[in-house]
């Protein structure tokens, strides 16, 4: 049964747990960076490899008018207007121009958020209908697998794709599950229709390094050679990235003068050596405050940054030392009690660590719950306010957008709304913290991607023809 | 002592009160004594004596109800010693009722009712019978006080999951609990035979099948779980043959024969933000709930997933947003599954003479701004607390003091 289901899949460590024709000749000159800042100055490699061949799906320009809209910037403009123009943000304001060949979007009664982004996903390694034929997301070959790259695992036909975007979601990080200390290589991905995962790899992102805390390591290795502790797992990151620091080294020394042969490549180190670099962020799974500050002590003895730890139940136990140190948090807003580790969440998590100066992003880790992130921070921000920490509602919508943004270092690019951000914009039926609203329109890039009044925005994935059709157009 | 406890009269006053069983009233007041529900109305005299809670502004329903889940049954789902919902070994395992699996002390009982979750069903898992699920109010010291209705239904699963019990076949789990059946009825007409083991071999324990017999007489449901169309279908078909008081649980593809599941009359417990597709059933649906509940169907809603059954509220909110009414919605997690489980008697609406289990919100009590005001279990006014209140009160401001 579905409670069976949850179960294993939480033990087995997922971590808990369509094609459209593109025209290249598009894609406009980007208006904001389009790559974050410090892109790397030397790596482990001598050529480029594995890049995007993502393009912007061309849309005529649009005007939503008469909206609540919702910038992500601290303003909620009433009958607001927001124009986008090849796959730009224009304008955003009370009073906005349309060129003549805008299409209109009649916004009254409706609310207009940024794309929202799961900083948190499995879709598409771990995709429906979940067999073992799906099941992509651990290597779970060897305690740490930092040579694995989650893009290596996507499948773009995961039907489980559509109903998120039908959630309003934009942008994903598809995370390599929790069995191993260090599981490989996320994947930063526009979510939309794709023959194949480079067409949806977000240009210029960087990659994340998926490390994971506690039970699930130690369990899955406990008679496989190790680590079998925490103490195992903690000795276990070390040795990886003393290896890879040894690794650094030696490229660092030969891109000074590309003198003789290259060193030999080895992945798993290269991974490491560009955490190490600052050019890849480190999200992190862990749950309890102590294991949270061991990791910190870590990434203090070799020099990175963890960018956030993800679940992390316990982060408000931390929240002041958390947010000294810049580490942001993807949290549940209610999830606890499936393992030990999970025992002591609560509701006010998110809100504790925003009281405390922390940067709280609201992620799913659930193909379900990606479906209704809206309803996930609605959740997380009540909670707080009814416990008398007084979260504003654009602090909340921020968990779902520019914050995950930030957590994979693309806020220059992505979640607000403002003229020159990357136009993925979500019009809902009413206030996103409503549970009876849902999302009418997706614009992915400008590009609309989802209709939910028109079955010809309404993708869906090689995998879903043949089915039963649905009543209405809601699955 | 007890009877002392329980000589309380309460009055909530001045509320919207929604009785479910009719239209919601203004500037209403709920009148409760020893326990009970003694008025319900916009004119009711409050005795001098009564504690007054005062709902001005505020929305009175019954208590919900969920009619999933494992409560009590289970404390940590990773670690096997807190599990209790399912035996092992006896893919038959009819006559195994979890009531004395639980916990009235368990941490998840507090979580949840403090969210507005009065009663639940602890259903037990896993074999092709599963076993005997009961009701349980939240409160009671004892599982002897927790208990609503012991036994509420024999659970079978019709679903991907049983297969592996029965060999491997949908068919051959269809056939086996046909051969269950059966035998179950030959048992009954041959107990004296089968003591002198003048009988052949049956395909369950004598006490499994004597257990069965109650469900095969019509006086116990059987709770099937199954989301294909043709598990449903198939439920449908046993049930006909054998006469059995059916009710569906899952039915992730309900919605396709919703008028066949209504001609039978057979309820169905529906998870309502179940709609991740799987070889079980790729046409799940969000709309399920509304579509059945539209055909006339009575639909009880869920929230399967036993830490999250505080989320019952969310599951019925995402209902309407799909196609249900409110009143639909409302009244599918309070009168219907009381109907559905045996007890509206005593459950599931605000009546004179029914049980006081009444939940006083802020607001709509499927909105997310919504929070409890008051919860009261059997009469008795339930503090708003749990483990999670406590950890919170502990680091609201760091660093905390142990």
């Amino acid at each position: 049964m579905r409670s069976l289901l949850a179960l294993l899949l939480a033990l087995t460590g997922a971590c808990a747990s369509a094609g459209r024709g593109t025209s290249a000749a598009q894609a406009p000159a980007p208006a904001a960076p389009a790559t974050p800042a410090a892109a790397p100055e030397s790596t482990s490699v001598v050529r480029p490899q594995y890049s995007s061949t993502y393009t912007r799906h061309p849309n005529p320009p649009v005007l939503i008018r008469n909206a609540t809209i919702m910038t992500a910037t601290g303003q909620e403009i009433p009958n607001g207007s927001i124009l986008l123009k090849d796959g730009r943000i224009v304008a955003v304001g009370a009073k906005v121009e349309a060129p003549a060949d805008a299409v209109v979007v009649e916004g009254t009664g409706k609310y207009v958020t940024p794309g929202l982004i799961d900083d948190h996903s499995h879709l598409g390694v771990y995709a429906a209908p979940g067999t073992d034929a799906e099941s992509d997301g651990n290597e779970a070959t060897n305690p740490v697998t930092a040579e694995v790259w989650a893009e290596h695992s996507f499948w773009p036909q995961d039907p489980q794709i559509p109903l998120a975007i039908a959630g309003g979601i934009t942008t994903i990080q598809a995370l390599p599950g929790s069995a191993n200390l260090i599981g490989g290589r996320s994947a930063i991905l526009k979510l939309i229709p794709a023959r194949t995962v480079q067409e949806m790899k977000f240009p210029g992102a960087r990659y994340g390094l998926k490390m994971a805390c506690g039970e699930n390591p130690k369990r899955v290795y406990r008679t496989r050679g190790g680590p079998s502790t925490r103490m195992g797992n903690m000795a276990g990151y070390r040795a990886a990235f003393i290896q890879a620091e040894s690794y650094r080294r030696k490229w660092d020394a030969w891109n000074k003068d590309h003198k003789g042969d290259p060193p030999e490549r080895n992945l798993r180190s290269e991974s490491l050596a560009e955490v190490l670099r600052g050019n890849m962020y480190v999200q992190n799974h862990c749950y309890r405050a102590d294991e949270m500050a061991q990791m910190l002590d870590l990434a203090h003895e070799f020099g990175f940054k963890i960018r956030s730890f993800h679940h992390a139940v316990e982060s408000y136990k931390i929240a002041d030392l958390l947010a000294k140190e810049g580490t942001s948090v993807s949290v549940w807003a209610d999830w606890w009690g499936f393992k030990e580790e999970a025992m002591d969440g609560i509701q006010q998590n998110a809100a504790l660590n925003q009281q405390a100066g922390g940067r709280p992003i609201i992620h799913s880790d659930d193909p379900g719950g990606i479906q209704r992130l809206n309803q996930e921070a609605a959740k997380a921000m009540y909670a707080g306010q009814r416990s008398g920490i007084p979260i504003t509602r654009d602090q909340a919508l921020r968990w779902i957008t520019a914050n995950p943004a930030w957590a994979l270092g693309l806020d220059s690019i992505v979640g607000t709304l403002e003229p020159g951000k990357m136009a993925d914009v979500v019009v809902w039926s009413g206030d996103p913290f409503s549970v009876y609203s849902k999302a009418v329109q997706v614009y992915n890039d400008g590009w609309l991607a989802y209709d939910r009044s028109d079955p010809a925005h309404q993708p869906r994935t090689d995998f879903e023809l043949g089915e039963v059709p649905a009543p209405g157009s809601d699955r | 002592m007890i009877a002392l406890l329980l000589a309380q009269t309460i009055a909530i006053t001045g509320g919207t009160v929604y009785p479910v069983s009719g239209p919601k009233l203004a500037n209403a007041s709920v009148l409760i004594r020893d326990g009970r529900i003694v008025a319900v109305g916009t004119n009711v005299p409050i005795p001098p004596d009564a504690t007054r809670i005062d709902a001005a502004g505020k929305w009175i329903t019954p208590g919900l109800i969920d009619g999933a889940g494992q409560l009590g049954l289970v404390e940590i789902s990773a670690v096997p010693g807190t599990r209790e919902a399912t035996v092992q070994g006896d893919t038959i395992a009819a006559a195994f009722n979890v009531a004395e699996g639980i916990n009235p002390a368990s941490t998840l009982i507090p979580v949840t009712r403090i969210e507005g979750i009065t009663t639940a069903l602890a259903v037990p898992t896993g074999n092709l019978v599963s076993g005997q699920a009961v009701l349980i109010d939240l409160d009671g010291a004892t599982i002897e006080q927790m208990l609503v209705k012991s036994p509420v239904g024999i659970v079978a699963d019709l679903s991907e999951s049983a297969k592996d019990d029965a060999g491997g076949s949908r068919a051959a789990v269809a056939d086996r609990l046909r051969g269950v059946f059966r035998d179950a009825l030959e048992y009954e007409r041959r107990k004296v035979d089968f003591g002198r083991a003048q009988m052949r071999p049956l395909s369950a324990s004598a006490q499994d099948l004597e257990a069965l017999l109650p469900v095969l007489h019509g006086r116990v449901s059987l709770i099937t779980y199954a989301n294909r169309r043709s598990d449903i279908e198939t439920a449908l078909r046993l049930a006909k043959e054998f006469k059995i008081k059916l009710i569906l649980a899952g039915a992730a593809e309900g919605w396709e024969i919703a008028a066949a599941i209504a001609a039978a009359g057979v309820p169905v417990l529906v998870e309502p933000m179940n709609n991740i597709p799987g070889y079980d059933a790729l046409g799940v649906r969000y709309a399920n709930a509304a579509v059945l509940a539209k055909a006339g169907v009575k639909v009880a809603l869920l929230e399967t997933d036993t830490h999250k059954s505080r989320n019952l509220r969310q599951q019925a909110g995402n209902a309407v947003s799909y196609g249900m009414t409110w009143d639909q919605a409302l009244r599918a997690v309070t009168l219907s599954p009381a109907e559905i489980f045996g007890v509206a008697d005593r459950y599931g609406s605000l009546e004179p003479g029914k049980v006081a289990n009444v939940v006083v919100w802020s607001g709509d009590p499927f909105e997310f701004t919504t929070g409890v005001e008051h919860v009261l279990i059997r009469g008795k006014e339930i503090p708003l607390r749990s483990r999670q209140t406590e950890l919170f009160e502990r680091y609201k401001s760091l660093p905390p003091s142990y």
